[in-house]
């Protein structure tokens, strides 16, 4: 590469930082005061570019393009502070991962309204009145609206350096984030802060969108795309430093550049095209940084953040109700083939409820009593799948083997991730996590020649008498029972014990010489390992695998089985999982709009049982004098 | 003006406050006493709303405060400073001020409560006036005392929840923080001050709670407490 393409892409790379910078700015605003880990900021995003289109469109001409950019930021603003005053307001006192988990049910109607209002094909806008041309820099034409995105980063980075140095407004936000309950003790009402920050937050989100019309279409996917930049973003920045966020931003939009830049380079031995690497690129600048430097660039050591919620309450032993309840719902699932001869549907939606149920019993060994919230658990379910798929595929093992290799290669994973990741915590650990699940994920995808790349490996099919459903159903229960109480096993040893008290006090936990980054390593690579089971029992149940059923959004179900259950009861990943894994299933099955429906489901589940479905009927059970 | 009754609190499952029934008078300094751990904190939080899981009622100027807010409780004009100061470090001396900022405020009969401005209080607090721009987090322990105070005195309170001012401060600053609250007495201000130090509380209060485990254990005027060494020993001395 010359020396004047190098610029030139350079130029390129601060153009897609500006983007990045409005999205991530407003996503860091909001978790700095709110504590609300907003996944629906990439959905404000969307429907920024949504509404810009609209206006451009429909009304045309300067006043539809410019005039509407600024009115799609503050529709989107509106809409933000309805979310937070219709929703989010009735949910601060519940558990963080709670808010999670609403905000991730906005993600599913907002797509679904987009859906719905604009249709399914991609809208690409008109170019920018005023910005039509390309001016010709270094030898090559550059369109002038990049230009005019390059400057536009750093003017939103000023207002909001003023804005957050010089007002009241921004000494309350400044304040805030560091302790909202002092703010309120001292006068100042918080729900007008919070509605206001968010509002503010969803306008940059807006505005970031509204600016892209002109250079890409508005599109469905873009809504996880966007939320997954803006957290590397935020995360490879410092949580809450606006600056960082511009700084971040810059260093990921050129290393994404350069990458498509220097393209394809034969090294001599081997040929490597690096334009492949801009899906990963990011995540491994995330994964550096954050190893490097644990609370991001320019980010500081998050105090013990006060938490408003009750604290947890430990978990309990099963009582004998529960243990003969276990028993029977047992029994009653051995003879479900018995049952199912008429309706073969049954089983194989047996089988899919089993391996959830391990997938987010395992995600909640960490979650709930580690209090590692993984946001890439995916990543064992996929080297479990993959591997075992891979094995019968390349080496040719038989079946058995490979059922037992699936889980080990998941343990090597989490081994090696969990080394990392139990480093860090909190929010910076679920993006952590999240990034090697990116890079398993992306290595899975493009690495065509081994993995199949986006058409997976087929062809896994189980041998007799594993081939009939109710005998593959008996497998799967038999497994997922040994899962089950493997972890329940665990926790009611030493090993669980120290695990929780490194959750609940490290210092302490240390001070009494328990080794805790260990205990949690240990902990993070059990999950990854009985993950590792679901994910082979998955490969043959469906005798095929691709890279979408390892993807983000099995994380993310992950997350909603376990805390649609309540993480800090043990059954409550079992019921969480199957009431998902049924309601994906049936209700996926009845509408085009699943999506919505699935969102306004989650959405009554949060605003009606704020600690779970299990943690709901286990506080009802007290109230009403059970003793437990 | 403060009342207090039948007063509860719970953390989780752990009950702290056993129904304590107290008062503070209009113009009263009233000190809570009582070993680590007897719950002195906690009921000032409580009266503050800054605990979930509370009951009994508090009175305050004659309105119910039990269920408000606490932002709304602090607009009634009852001012907290808590134990652990809780600075705003990434602000500086004036911008901490800022925060605590409220409009000018009058007693319930009418008089004006005394209203306070940065230069007042850089007047009140010397050291303060020396570093208007220095950040929180860049301040000593006795500084961050000082500032804690006059960022709640920004608010133009009736009442203060002080809460053990002379807790872990050097002793020139713990002379100083008496000489402050007998000069804010003087102004009309109510306190109630949270204090284990026998000391310090001598210096400046007029009557006595002397709490443990949760329970008002006796009650008194400071003269009286000072007179008995009998019960300073079964309750405050460690």
């Amino acid at each position: 590469m010359t020396l004047n393409a190098f610029l030139f892409q350079v130029l390129n790379g601060l153009s897609a930082a500006s983007g990045l910078f409005l999205i991530a700015a407003g996503l860091s605003l909001i978790f700095g005061v709110t504590r609300i880990v907003n996944l629906a900021h990439g959905s404000l995003y969307m429907l920024g570019t949504y509404i810009a289109y609209s206006f451009a469109t429909k009304i045309g001409g300067v006043t539809g393009f410019w005039g509407g950019i600024i009115a799609t930021a503050l529709i989107v603003g509106v809409i933000g502070a309805l979310i937070e005053v219709l929703l989010l307001r009735r949910i601060y006192r519940a558990p963080e991962l709670f808010q999670l988990l609403a905000t991730f049910a906005l993600v599913l109607v907002i797509n679904d309204a987009a859906l719905w209002l604009w249709g399914p094909a991609d809208l690409l806008g008109p170019r920018a009145p005023g910005f039509r041309g390309a001016i010709e820099i270094l030898g090559r034409r550059l369109p002038s609206y990049d230009l005019f995105l390059i400057v536009i980063g750093p003017l939103v980075l000023l207002a909001l350096h003023l804005t957050l140095a010089r007002t009241r407004f921004g000494r309350l936000i400044r304040a805030a984030t560091q302790d909202r309950e002092m703010v309120g003790a001292l006068g100042v009402n918080q729900a007008v802060l919070f509605t206001s920050v968010f509002a503010l937050g969803a306008a940059l989100a807006g505005l970031g969108g509204a600016l892209q019309i002109a250079r890409e279409p508005a599109n469905l996917a873009t809504d996880l795309i966007a939320l997954g930049d803006a957290f590397v973003v935020v995360v490879v920045g410092g949580m809450g430093s606006i600056p960082g966020a511009y700084l971040a931003a810059v260093i990921i939009a050129e290393v994404k550049a350069l990458c498509v830049g220097i393209g394809v380079v034969d090294f001599g031995f081997i040929t490597i095209n690096f334009s492949k690497f801009t899906l990963v690129a990011e995540f491994l600048v995330m994964a550096v940084v954050l190893i490097a430097r644990p609370y991001g660039l320019l980010g500081k050591a998050q105090g013990a953040v006060r938490s408003i919620a009750e604290p947890e309450e430990p978990i309990r032993p099963a009582t004998t109700l529960l243990k003969v309840l276990g028993a029977v719902v047992l029994a009653m699932l051995l003879c479900l083939p018995l049952l199912a001869q008429g309706s073969p549907y049954l089983l194989v939606l047996g089988i899919d409820v089993l391996i959830a149920i391990i997938f987010a019993t395992s995600l909640h060994f960490i979650m709930g009593p580690g209090g590692m919230h993984s946001f890439g658990h995916a990543a064992y379910f996929g080297l479990g799948a993959y591997g075992a798929a891979l094995l019968v595929k390349w080496l040719g093992l038989p079946f058995g083997a490979a059922l037992v290799a699936a889980p080990l290669l998941a343990l090597g994973g989490a081994l090696l991730f969990g080394w990392f990741a139990v480093r860090l915590s909190g929010v910076y650990l679920a993006m952590l996590t999240l990034a090697f699940a990116q890079i398993v994920w992306a290595a899975v995808f493009q690495w065509e020649g081994f993995t199949g790349g986006s058409n997976g490996v087929i062809g896994v099919w189980p041998p007799p008498p594993f081939d009939k459903a109710w005998v593959y159903f008996l497998l799967t229960l038999v497994l997922a029972a040994i899962a089950v109480l493997l972890l329940r096993r665990f926790l009611f040893a030493p090993f669980g014990y120290a695990m929780r008290a490194g959750r609940d006090s490290p210092l302490r936990a240390e001070a009494i010489g328990i080794d805790v980054k260990r205990v949690h390593w240990l902990g993070f690579a059990i999950a990854g390992l009985v993950c590792g089971i679901g994910g082979g029992l998955f490969a043959f149940a469906k005798g095929s695998i691709s890279p979408e059923t390892i993807h983000i959004n099995r994380s993310i179900d992950g997350l909603v089985m376990v805390l649609l259950g309540g993480v800090q009861t043990l059954t409550g990943p079992i019921v969480g999982a199957s009431v998902f894994a049924v309601l994906q299933d049936t209700v996926m099955r009845q509408t085009e709009y699943w999506r919505a429906l699935m969102g306004a489901i989650i959405l009554v589940l949060v605003l009606a049982f704020p600690q779970g479905i299990v943690g709901a009927f286990a506080a009802l059970w007290r109230k009403v004098g059970g003793r437990t | 003006m403060l009342s207090v009754e039948n007063l509860s609190a719970w953390y989780g499952a752990a009950r702290i406050l056993y129904e304590l029934t107290f008062e503070v008078g209009r113009g009263e300094v009233v000190a809570l006493m009582g070993r680590n751990g007897a719950g002195k904190s906690t009921t000032m939080k409580a009266i503050m709303g800054l605990i979930g899981q509370r009951q009994g009622t508090v009175t305050f100027s004659g309105e119910d405060i039990s269920r408000l807010e606490p932002y709304q409780i602090a607009r009634r004009g009852l001012g907290f400073t808590p134990e652990d100061r809780r600075i705003f470090s990434d602000l500086t001396v004036m911008e901490n001020l800022d925060i605590g900022r409220q409009p000018p405020r009058e007693f319930p009969d009418g008089a004006a409560a005394p209203s306070w401005t940065p230069e007042r209080l850089f007047a009140l607090f010397p050291n303060l006036a020396e570093m208007p721009h220095r950040a929180g987090g860049r301040m000593s322990g006795g500084e961050q005392q000082m500032l804690t105070v006059a960022r709640t005195l920004m608010g133009n309170p009736l009442l203060v929840l002080l809460d053990e001012p002379s807790e872990g401060v050097a002793p020139l600053i713990v002379e100083q923080m008496a000489n402050t609250i007998i000069e804010l007495k003087k102004e009309g201000l109510s306190i109630l001050l949270s204090e284990q130090n026998i000391h310090f509380a001598q210096l400046v209060s007029d009557r006595v709670y002397v709490l443990e485990k949760g329970q008002i254990q006796w009650q008194g005027t400071m003269a009286q407490l000072s007179g008995s060494p009998e019960i300073q020993r079964t309750y405050l001395t460690v």
